[in-house]
């Protein structure tokens, strides 16, 4: 190309005009200053990560007391389903603990991959009776729930529980890594624990323990059952079982406790697994006051002397009930 | 027209069986029943039939045990047809082909249609995999079953079921969790409807992990990247399977006739062909690498090309051609495998204590004369226990399966594993057989022992810290316990004396399920651990006397 005979428009016109690079100087310019402000801005957002804040709270699933009635009432019979009718007809009737419209949970035990013969969960039929007065009580839903050890869909499936309790129209919750709580239980042991969300989320509390012999506290009753609406580490509450246990007992105060003791894992529990563990006693146990229910328990199947259990004096010294039953 | 419409049911074909073969591997997981307590624990859906009708794993099972394990004999569905028609089941069926078909459409025709074209042609390389065969054959008939590694089924379901699907659940939870936890109540609910949704659909109960997942999954996208540059790479020069039914398709009576007097030499046969079997004028036919996808039928403008029973002969050469030097070569290859893989101390003289095995797994030399690591036995394992082993098993033994009591325990009455492994490594058991009968029985059979616990005693609480637990016994799940305690008195740090209950095992009782360790406090490195010693597989692994190898030495 021939140079252009007119400098005014463009000497080269390889350069770049006046235009040109005035625009890729605000371009360059603006593209850094926006790095720099970026840079700042992040670098004022620094703060050292917080842990996940933990809900407090404090359920309240008590009914109020009524005289006329005993706080704690054992019957034996043949069948689990009318032991639990039976039970609750003595303690004033279902309607006295639920009232219409109520979000009930119950608890039983659901932790091993165990059928109902070999007594390592609640029994099933009984589970299934209490949804079904609780339905026939006005509650507007039933939950049944668990944090199991073993694998929770066969615990759920082989204990019986699933299905009884599901066929009389209760909701069967399983223990799902999104359904859990960050919550500080303000315990003298226990602070910040994973909870399963049902068991913070209810009006009424029923805990529907199977009683077995267990080698750290002697049994599994009532208030051992409170280990099952926990997630995480629980493994490392063992370390101070009583501590644990009166922490969660303070925590969970239930609306009820039925203690399933129709078949009793007499050995080799928590999880037994032999038939020749199991005897049967075709009793149930059932009360407001969980302290003396299990005191009742470990005496009548074990034959522990109540005092000897340090975790029913802790809890009795909080208040949570009397080690001392009276069954007149 | 009717060309076409071939060709769109050869797509659909594809598209049903890729998405039967993501159901089953969905599928393949423990769900359990919340309707019926007494519905046995097993799978309601054949998840491995496409693994029980791969011919070549049945080949192999069948040369280097000698028989077909049970459902193997499905194979035939695909064996006998492919000798009437030639290689179906590549174009049609395949998943592993279906996925590269799909990934090889990722070319430009505009930009590179001649190059395509040009790559589309037969190449000598594409013997390749006929070698490969031989090898993996030759080993096989010595014991070797290192076909699975290279089993284009086996690798689809290992590198989905291990790698993708693991990832997919990941991603989609994750994705859940930050719509969840988002301030807008839209989104809150969107993401509980979703969450509803996709239970249902794909999403697995607790999020599975895997060992070199990153890994098996990175083998298989290579796998899919290499099809951006020739169609079907892998299908054509790598695929045992391929190999083996272009072998069987040598006397299939169905096949292509070229009507070459209609052609203009416009090559647009070749454009789309998925095997490099030559469909264009002036080479012959390859009968050996066609898949049937009948892309050449409906690309000829002039209709020149037919696909019929008895074809004429003309213009076809109807079997690999190799090279006999090259096959020598994969049979020494076959030949030399084992011995050099073998001659490493492995399994005869000294074998990974780690290395559990899961339960119903034949002696380790069965057992790896069958497992093709398929990695189903992970995928289906509850408790996501079962890992791709990666040296524990010996450089032969990689991807078989390993219980890893940290990961996850294994369930006493749950034989999962040994219901869904398509070729007897893990030999089906019922749970009866794996938990022994109970105690008063009077042919008392054994249980099914995996290995045997052990105390580390500087790291065991009530041993070394003065601090009770006990949690090893709570959770033992045999009866009477193999884990027992004993009282002693332990001074703790301020000088105070405690009882605390000491837990032993008795090694007659452990089944080695590895709950103790699962369960064991002392998360990292755990104070009870199981080793393979004991396990009622091996008659050389023992400890006792009395128990190990029913009195052999």
């Amino acid at each position: 190309m021939a140079p252009s005979t007119n400098p005014i428009v463009n000497p080269e016109p390889d350069s770049a005009s006046r235009r040109d690079i005035l625009s890729k100087i605000i371009r360059v310019g603006g593209l850094s200053a926006a790095t720099v402000a970026a840079g700042l801005w992040l670098r004022g957002r620094s703060r050292r990560p917080e842990e996940e804040v933990a809900i407090t709270l404090k359920p309240n699933f008590l009914v109020s007391a009524d005289s006329r009635y005993p706080q704690m009432v054992v019957v034996q019979g043949e069948d689990p389903r009318a032991l639990v009718r039976k039970a609750l007809e003595s303690l004033g009737g279902v309607r006295r603990f639920i009232g219409r419209g109520d979000v009930v949970v119950i608890k039983p035990n659901i932790a091993w991959d165990r059928t109902p013969e070999q007594a390592a969960n609640t029994n099933p039929l009984a589970v299934a009776e209490m949804v079904r007065l609780c339905l026939e009580a006005g509650a507007k839903k039933v939950r049944v729930t668990d944090v199991s050890c073993n694998e929770p869909r066969r615990c759920f499936q082989r204990s019986g529980i699933a299905s009884a309790a599901s066929a009389e129209g209760a909701e069967i919750v399983l223990p799902e890594e999104h359904l859990f709580r960050q919550v500080n239980l303000r315990g003298d042991v226990l602070g910040e624990w994973p909870v399963l969300e049902p068991f913070i989320a209810a009006d009424k509390m029923i805990n529907f323990p199977i009683a077995k012999a267990h080698s750290l506290t002697g049994v599994t009753l009532g208030m051992k059952n409170w280990y099952g609406i926990l997630g995480g580490q629980r493994n490392r509450l063992h370390q101070h079982i009583h501590e644990s246990l009166a922490d969660l007992a303070d925590f969970m105060r239930p609306t009820l406790t039925i203690i399933d003791a129709y078949r009793v894992l007499i050995r080799n529990g928590p999880v037994g697994g032999d038939l020749g563990d199991v005897e049967l006693k075709k009793t149930l146990i059932a009360g407001t006051d969980p302290v003396a229910l299990d005191a009742y328990a470990a005496k009548a199947f074990w034959n522990i002397a109540p005092e000897t259990l340090l975790y029913l004096k802790l809890a009795q010294d909080r208040g949570l009930g009397k080690m001392a039953f009276d069954l007149s | 027209m009717r060309s076409q419409t071939l060709r769109k049911i050869r797509l659909a074909s594809q598209v049903i069986f890729f998405g039967l073969f993501i159901f089953l591997l969905i599928k393949t997981e423990f769900h359990g029943s919340l309707r019926s307590a007494t519905t046995e624990i097993r799978l309601p859906y054949p998840v491995g039939i496409f693994l029980e009708a791969d011919p070549l794993i049945a080949f192999c099972n069948a040369l280097s045990t000698h028989a077909l394990y049970h459902g193997l004999i499905w194979c035939l569905l695909i064996l006998v047809p492919t000798l009437f028609l030639g290689r179906f089941f590549c174009g049609w069926i395949c998943p592993l082909g279906s996925m590269n078909h799909f990934f090889s459409n990722f070319k430009s025709e505009r930009k590179q249609g001649l190059q395509r074209i040009e790559l589309n042609r037969y190449k000598k390389w594409q013997t390749l995999k006929y070698y490969i065969l031989v090898a993996l054959l030759v080993a096989a008939a010595f014991g070797g079953m290192v076909v699975g590694v290279m089993d284009p089924i086996s690798l689809a379901v290992r590198s989905l079921g291990l790698s993708f699907l693991p990832g997919i659940n990941y991603g989609l939870n994750a994705f859940l969790d930050g719509l969840y936890n988002s301030k807008l109540g839209v989104l809150r609910i969107t993401s509980m409807v979703l969450q509803f949704v996709l239970q249902a659909l794909i999403l697995s109960f607790k999020q599975p992990y895997f060992r070199q997942a990153f890994f098996l999954g990175l083998l298989f996208i290579a796998i899919m990247v290499l099809n951006l540059r020739i169609t079907r790479f892998w299908c054509r020069a790598l695929c045992p399977l391929g190999a083996l039914l272009g072998f069987t398709s040598r006397w299939a009576i169905f096949g292509m006739e070229k009507h070459t007097e209609k052609c203009h030499d416009c090559n647009r046969c070749a454009l789309h062909c998925q095997g490099g079997d030559d469909p264009v004028p002036g080479a012959p036919w390859r009968k050996s690498e066609c898949h049937l996808c009948f892309n050449c039928v409906g690309d000829c403008p002039e209709d020149g090309i037919k696909f019929k029973f008895f074809p004429g002969a003309r213009d076809t050469v109807d079997r690999p051609q190799l090279q006999r030097r090259r096959v020598f070569a994969g049979v020494a290859a076959g030949v030399g495998l084992l011995p050099l893989l073998r001659s490493t101390s492995g399994f005869a003289v000294e074998s990974d204590p780690r290395l559990i095995r899961p339960p119903g797994a034949l002696a380790e030399r069965e057992f790896l004369a069958r497992c093709i690591r398929c990695g189903e036995c992970m995928k289906v394992c509850p408790n996501n226990a079962l890992q791709p082993t990666f040296l524990e098993a010996g450089l032969e033994g990689i991807w078989t399966p390993v219980l890893v009591p940290r990961i996850g325990y294994c369930e006493p009455t749950c034989v999962l594993c040994s219901q869904v492994c398509p070729t007897g490594a893990i030999w089906e058991i019922t749970p009866t057989e794996k938990i022994g009968s109970s105690q008063g029985d009077q042919n008392k059979k054994k249980p099914v022992k995996l290995g045997t616990a052990f105390y580390d005693r500087g790291r065991c609480l009530p041993w070394a810290m003065a601090t009770e637990c006990i949690v090893c016994e709570e959770w033992c799940p045999t009866s009477p316990k193999a884990i027992y305690l004993h009282p002693a008195e332990m001074a703790d740090g301020q000088g105070i004396v405690k009882t605390v209950r000491q837990p032993s095992v008795d090694p007659e009782r452990c089944t080695g399920c590895g709950a103790c360790e699962h369960a064991c406090p002392v998360k990292d490195h755990p104070a009870v651990y199981i080793t393979s010693i004991g396990e009622s597989r091996s008659e050389t692994n023992q400890i006792l006397l009395r128990q190990g190898g029913r009195g052999k030495g």
